[in-house]
């Protein structure tokens, strides 16, 4: 492999590694929508970043909290569904993220690596954002594991129960902002809601219990990294896409996989 | 077997005396409506308080303002420091999306030992399903999970929403069979959502007629004969006359006869 892949390699292990468990928690809690609109508001947060002068990691993940919190508002409002809420926040963020960097556009963007990431692209320096958002993240998600799984079951049970659902809550919300965050310059905007759902949900049909099911995703996503990294070396493929699609292509398979180890029934 | 008070011979004022929660002149209003006014109540520790009234009366929105999950408009409500509530909601429907079977179910509110999770299992009558995933679970075997979850709290009240919602007859009278025996093991309060009145009612201390104010309350004999029960359930509360057997078995998984220790 090309010695300019190894950053972007590493980088993107990492973040299918984080994305797995966030990604069966989006499924578990019905919030694929919510996932690409805040996903999707990452562009925006690339031209926050540029105009501010900040890291653009930084922008993207403050942009995404913001939109986060912002739906959350939004949502209260119950004379509108939520995937109308939802798709006008995606939609109205892509297409603001889009204008910002027209306006901004100087030799420095590549609008398609924003929109599909870059791998190649990948620096030491990005590295080091990526495997502190990423690892935090991990961190985070451990420590709310048991809160957040029994809200996902039932939230006034668990509330009762003495869970803190108010705070699980808001923090999962932040944690979701920082996996967008570095997960943007791998597959980019429009593709980390998939790197999110895809490894997860093909995990779901061989996974008894939720620990099993994060865990087949995490394998399911590395599988997909390093498979869609070698389909970008070997063919041209562009690399985002490639990762993608191999995803794509597990969750195909697992969908006839369970019969082959299925038990009879007691 | 703890001292229990005995049905009916507690007034209102004993309650409050030894009130484990209670809930002082509260009233709740969402959006401009008036969901609740005026209610008085006290659930003392070990008594057993049944909710009844029609739909739309406020007896869940009761339950959630009682339990804090949602506050009241006006009014206090207290539950003593440390109050452990064991809380069966109205509707919990599994999700398949999530790979989760009954024994991990039951533990994931608290940490619990693998131990204590098939005892919870196996007093409520389910302790062969402790593998099944939930979302393949019947009605009745559900809220017989959801039971068992609440007892695995130890709690000192069991605060149930229609617990037999959505169960057969039969099933009803054994669920409600082991709700009460759960309650004469442990000694723990009950405060109930219930349509079923003629079937809970032997197994109740006291009554409480909620349309979106307390309109009576009692002993279940004397809320019977109530003028605004009567008006509430009209003709149908002569159906539900008061309804009093005790069982001395109760059935095995197998179907097989299991005698109860002694009552009383």
């Amino acid at each position: 492999m090309n010695e300019s892949l190894i950053p972007g390699l590493i980088g993107g292990l990492m973040v299918a590694l984080v994305a797995a468990p966030m990604g069966c928690f989006i499924l578990w809690r019905r919030m694929v929508f919510f996932g690409a609109a805040v996903s999707h508001s990452a562009l925006l947060g690339v031209a926050l970043g540029l105009a501010l002068g900040i890291n653009l990691t930084a922008g993207v993940v403050l942009t995404a909290a913001t939109v986060a919190v912002l739906l959350v508002v939004m949502r209260r409002d119950k004379r509108l569904a939520d995937d109308t809420i939802l798709a006008v926040v995606a939609h109205g963020a892509l297409a603001l993220g889009l204008i910002a960097l027209a306006l901004l556009e100087g030799p420095d963007i590549d609008l398609e690596a924003v929109l599909f990431g870059d791998i190649a692209a990948i620096t030491r320096g990005d590295l080091v954002w990526i495997f502190a958002g990423g690892g935090a993240g991990l961190a985070v998600l451990a420590a709310i594991w048991r809160p957040l799984l029994a809200m996902t079951v039932h939230e006034e049970l668990a509330d009762v129960e003495g869970a803190p659902v108010a705070l699980v809550r808001v923090v999962f919300m932040l944690t979701l902002a920082v996996v967008v965050g570095v997960a943007l310059k791998i597959v980019g905007a429009l593709l980390i809601v998939s790197l999110l759902i895809i490894p997860a949900a093909a995990a779901r049909r061989l996974a008894a219990g939720p620990e099993m099911m994060a865990l087949i995703a995490a394998v399911i996503g590395v599988v997909s990294v390093l498979a869609g990294l070698q389909a970008h070396v070997a063919w041209d493929f562009p690399a985002g896409p490639a990762v993608v699609v191999v995803a794509a292509l597990v969750f195909a398979i697992s969908a006839p996989a369970p019969k082959l180890f299925t038990r009879p029934k007691r | 077997m703890p001292d229990l008070p005995n049905r009916g011979e507690m007034t209102i004022q004993d309650a409050a005396a030894t009130a484990i929660i209670r809930a002082e002149n509260v009233s709740l209003v969402i959006a401009g409506e008036t969901i609740l006014s005026a209610i008085n109540l006290a659930v003392a520790a070990g008594e057993s308080v049944t909710l009844v009234g029609p739909n739309g009366a406020g007896k869940t929105m009761l339950l959630r303002v009682l339990m804090g999950l949602a506050p009241a408009t006006t009014g206090v409500v207290t539950r003593r420091p440390g109050l452990r509530v064991g809380y069966l909601p109205q509707f919990l429907v599994p999700d398949p999306i999530l790979p989760m079977d009954v024994r991990r179910f039951i533990g994931v509110g608290s940490a619990t030992s693998p131990s204590r999770r098939a005892e919870a299992l196996a007093e409520v009558g389910i302790g062969a399903l402790s593998h099944r995933p939930i979302h393949e679970l019947s009605g009745g075997e559900m809220r017989r999970a959801m039971l068992a979850r609440a007892l695995l709290r130890e709690p000192d009240v069991l605060v149930l929403d229609e617990p037999v919602q959505g169960v057969d007859l039969a099933g009803q009278v054994e669920l409600y069979g082991r709700i009460a025996r759960a309650r004469e093991k442990s000694g723990c309060a009950v405060l109930m959502v219930s349509h079923d009145l003629n079937m809970v009612m032997a197994a109740t201390d006291r009554v409480i007629c909620l349309n979106r104010h307390v309109c009576c309350e009692g002993a279940p004999e004397s809320v019977r004969g109530h003028a605004e029960y009567r008006a509430l359930f009209g003709d149908a509360a002569d159906d539900l006359a008061v309804y009093t057997h005790r069982h001395d078995h109760s059935h095995g998984a197998a179907g097989e006869v299991v005698p109860l220790e002694a009552h009383e």
